[in-house]
């Protein structure tokens, strides 16, 4: 055992003390927190550019309502053209498009043209869109005798909020924020799963090419030695994981310090959007959300996930050479399930209860991803158990079965076996 | 006193009989070399021995009990024919981890890792890495690591492979004094003049089967063909007897086959009488790589693949 120690040490060290892995645990979050200042940025800055339209009113639609300003879309009425007089001058006019609205019947389906130059972004197709069916409203409104100002001081707009109720008390609670913890616990295991997984392959391959396999394995066992590259690879990753929790907090708590101004900014531009603010929405969602139930699924899962999936790697890469090809093929089969799962989790947060999500998240090859799509809903107690249990009980079965392969396969060198051959060793005694 | 005794050893792979039925035993102490051609089975066999691979049958008796790869790990050094080391792994960090693999504790290894880079000059490598030295620098870094925990047993595959002759009489030193001091060494390889010039003792396997087994001097005699090497001023008139048959004839030396029951002595009696003058008389005997490619040559070369049930 104390063997098993010293390989282990030997894994991680040699990991965590390479440049390496210094600059992809620290860039990963930089990285993250850099796309979140671009999108912050765009989405304050780009409201400031904006697209002149002109629009030739020929049916009077917008007679009797008056245009809202939008900082994004100025729209110009012009008289005395028509569509095709006007097709050849707007450009040197200064408009980058027109809108054409034709005489038509206020009561039917009508279709209407926007000429331009280049393709119309999208929000401004959508932003002339709600104009337009905000005058036909007005004009219809209007022939119906109802006063618009009467309709707007009685249609409604309702808000709903959900309340989540635990022993502790009712919180506030937000689906957004609910669907985003679960699909960044998905993608985090699923990430790691297949990063990790990797790692551990080629280390076997590695030491297989380097013949140091041979050395070691007359001074330990066999098993030891893969154990103690699944478990210091395994540390490495949970390692990765608190630097990177340490490093978001730390930053989060510094954004605001740091840049006060473009804190304001995204608040203030937010509020236009957002009834409320959404920093705060965010705190209230994730309050009331079980953290603690969460953060210990996820550590269940990521680790019992991760120890399944190690030992396929690790017998994958006892049983190839250096050629890199021959891995790719063996490690297709691993990896289909792994995807699988990535595929049901996506969908299982949206339907947690749905058979697909239960049947997922029990099949031990796709638990440790279909459970993070159902982590903040309320899983029934049987679910949870028949997962875990079949999840150990299948990394147990893995591993009796990988190390048999991985002892004949580190030694073996040539012609990389058959499936068949495979199975033998694996089922062999002793 | 042996020190190892391999009983009936067997070990069948998918289509080959790497090693069938070989017994033999090694005294403490003893230098031997096991020998045999490409894929006889000899790194099947160090395998078993190392408990690497389990013999499909048969034991292995280590120190007087059966071998146990959990207890007798540490009293036994191999040193695979393929070198292997971590490429990117610091050189002292990586003879101390692999002599605490040996069951060292870190203060121990530590010490015995410098003590042999001393010996060795190579003090300077303590920081380098293994991708940074060459085929035969990362040889004796390998030796090194295999006979740092003073192992009862040293298992030596080629261990001169790549070397230049400095460095092989530096390591070759190193083997006697081992022996010396009470370690047994095996010695795999087919370099037939080390054998003779390192080995007490010899096997000779071949297609999975012991051949040959015993000392080189007595394998010798056993293989001699009774030629003698006589140096005198001989003219071919002397030559005429039926005592012995000429096999080579230069100016001042003869190689005789002696025939029948014809002694040495029946030999020098021949020449004195015809009145030579004899300066030298030795008997010759073969090499052991004539004896090799002797009991070798009659098989095929190559090993066939053959089906095992």
């Amino acid at each position: 055992m104390n063997k098993t120690f010293l390989i282990i040490g030997r894994e991680y060290f040699s990991r965590v003390k390479k440049k390496s892995f210094l600059i992809t645990t620290i860039l990963v979050p930089l990285v993250i927190v850099a796309f979140y200042a671009i999108i912050i940025a765009v989405s304050v800055k780009g409201s400031t550019s904006e697209t002149k339209l002109a629009v030739i009113d020929e049916a009077g639609l917008f007679s009797d309502s008056t245009l809202s300003e939008s900082k994004v879309l100025k729209l110009t009425f012009i008289k005395n053209e028509t569509e095709q007089s006007f097709t050849g001058k707007y450009k040197e006019q200064g408009y980058e498009g027109f809108l054409y609205i034709p005489v038509f019947d206020i009561s039917k389906q009508q279709k209407f043209v926007v000429h331009s130059q280049s393709s119309l972004s999208l929000s401004n197709n959508i932003a002339i869109e709600k104009y337009i069916n905000k005058a036909i409203e007005n004009k219809r409104l209007i022939a119906k005798g109802i006063d618009p100002a009467v309709f707007k001081s009685i249609s409604a707009d309702a808000q709903v909020d959900n309340t989540i109720d635990t022993k502790e008390g009712s919180k506030k609670g937000s689906a957004g924020v609910a669907f985003a913890v679960s699909f960044a616990c998905g993608i985090l295991i699923y990430m790691m799963m297949i990063i990790y997984g990797t790692q551990v392959m080629r280390g076997v391959m590695e030491e297989k090419t380097n013949r140091i396999a041979e050395v070691i394995v007359s001074s330990v066992k066999p098993f030891q030695l893969m154990l103690g590259k699944i478990i210091g690879i395994g540390a490495v990753g949970l390692t990765q994981f608190a630097i990177w929790i340490v490093i978001m907090v730390v930053l989060q708590s510094a954004i605001p310090l740091i840049f006060p101004d473009m804190m304001q900014q995204v608040t203030n531009g937010a509020a236009a959007d957002v009834d409320e603010n959404m920093m705060a929405t965010i705190t209230q969602g994730l309050s009331s959300l079980p953290l603690l139930k969460i953060v210990s699924l996820f550590l269940f899962y990521f680790l019992a996930g991760y120890l399944t999936y190690a030992s396929l790697f690790a017998a994958v890469g006892s049983v190839v050479s250096e050629d890199q090809q021959e891995a790719q093929q063996l490690v297709f089969p691993i990896l289909m399930p792994i995807i699988l799962g990535f595929v049901i989790m996506t969908n299982s947060i949206n339907n947690p209860h749905s058979n697909m999500a239960v049947f997922g998240s029990i099949f031990p090859l796709t638990s440790p991803i279909v459970m993070m799509g159902r982590i903040t809903y309320d899983i029934p107690a049987w679910q949870l158990i028949a997962s875990m249990v079949s999840l150990i009980a299948t990394f147990l079965f893995f591993t009796w079965v990988t190390a048999k392969i991985y002892r004949t396969g580190i030694l073996m060198y040539g012609k990389k076996p058959s499936w068949k051959e495979m199975l033998k060793w694996a089922v062999k005694k002793g | 006193m042996q020190l190892l005794e391999l009983q009936n050893l067997k070990k069948y792979f998918a289509t080959q009989k790497a090693v069938d039925d070989i017994s033999f035993t090694i005294n403490k102490g003893s230098i031997f070399g096991m020998l045999g051609p490409n894929g006889a089975g000899k790194t099947t066999l160090l395998r078993m021995i190392t408990g690497i691979f389990y013999p499909d049958s048969g034991e292995v008796i280590f120190n007087g009990k059966k071998f146990d790869p959990s207890s007798d790990f540490r009293n036994i050094g191999y040193m695979p024919e393929e070198r292997g080391l971590y490429k990117k792994m610091k050189i002292g960090e990586q003879a101390v981890y692999l002599a605490r693999l040996k069951g060292l504790s870190h203060a121990e290894a530590t010490q015995k890792v410098k003590e042999w880079f001393v010996k060795f000059e190579m003090q300077s490598w303590w920081n380098k890495k293994v991708e940074d030295l060459s085929k035969g620098m990362s040889q004796k870094l390998q030796f090194v690591t295999t006979v740092l925990h003073e192992p009862n047993l040293i298992i030596l595959d080629e261990p001169f492979s790549g070397l230049d002759p400095v460095n092989a009489n530096l390591i070759k030193d190193e083997i006697f004094k081992l022996a010396k001091k009470g370690s047994t060494i095996i010695f795999s390889t087919h370099r037939m003049e080390q054998v003779e010039e390192i080995c007490d003792h010899i096997v000779l396997i071949n297609k999975g089967k012991k051949i040959l087994d015993g000392t080189v001097n007595n394998i010798k005699q056993d293989f001699k063909e009774n030629i003698y090497k006589v140096g005198a001023n001989i003219l071919p008139e002397h030559l005429m007897t039926y005592i012995f048959e000429v096999v080579k004839h230069e100016d001042h030396l003869v190689l005789i086959k002696l025939q029948h029951d014809a002694t040495p002595n029946d030999v020098l009696k021949h020449f004195i009488n015809q009145g030579v003058e004899i300066h030298s008389f030795n008997e010759v005997l073969p090499s052991i790589n004539d004896i090799f490619i002797q009991l070798v040559n009659g098989t095929t070369n190559a090993r066939e693949f053959q089906n095992i049930q």
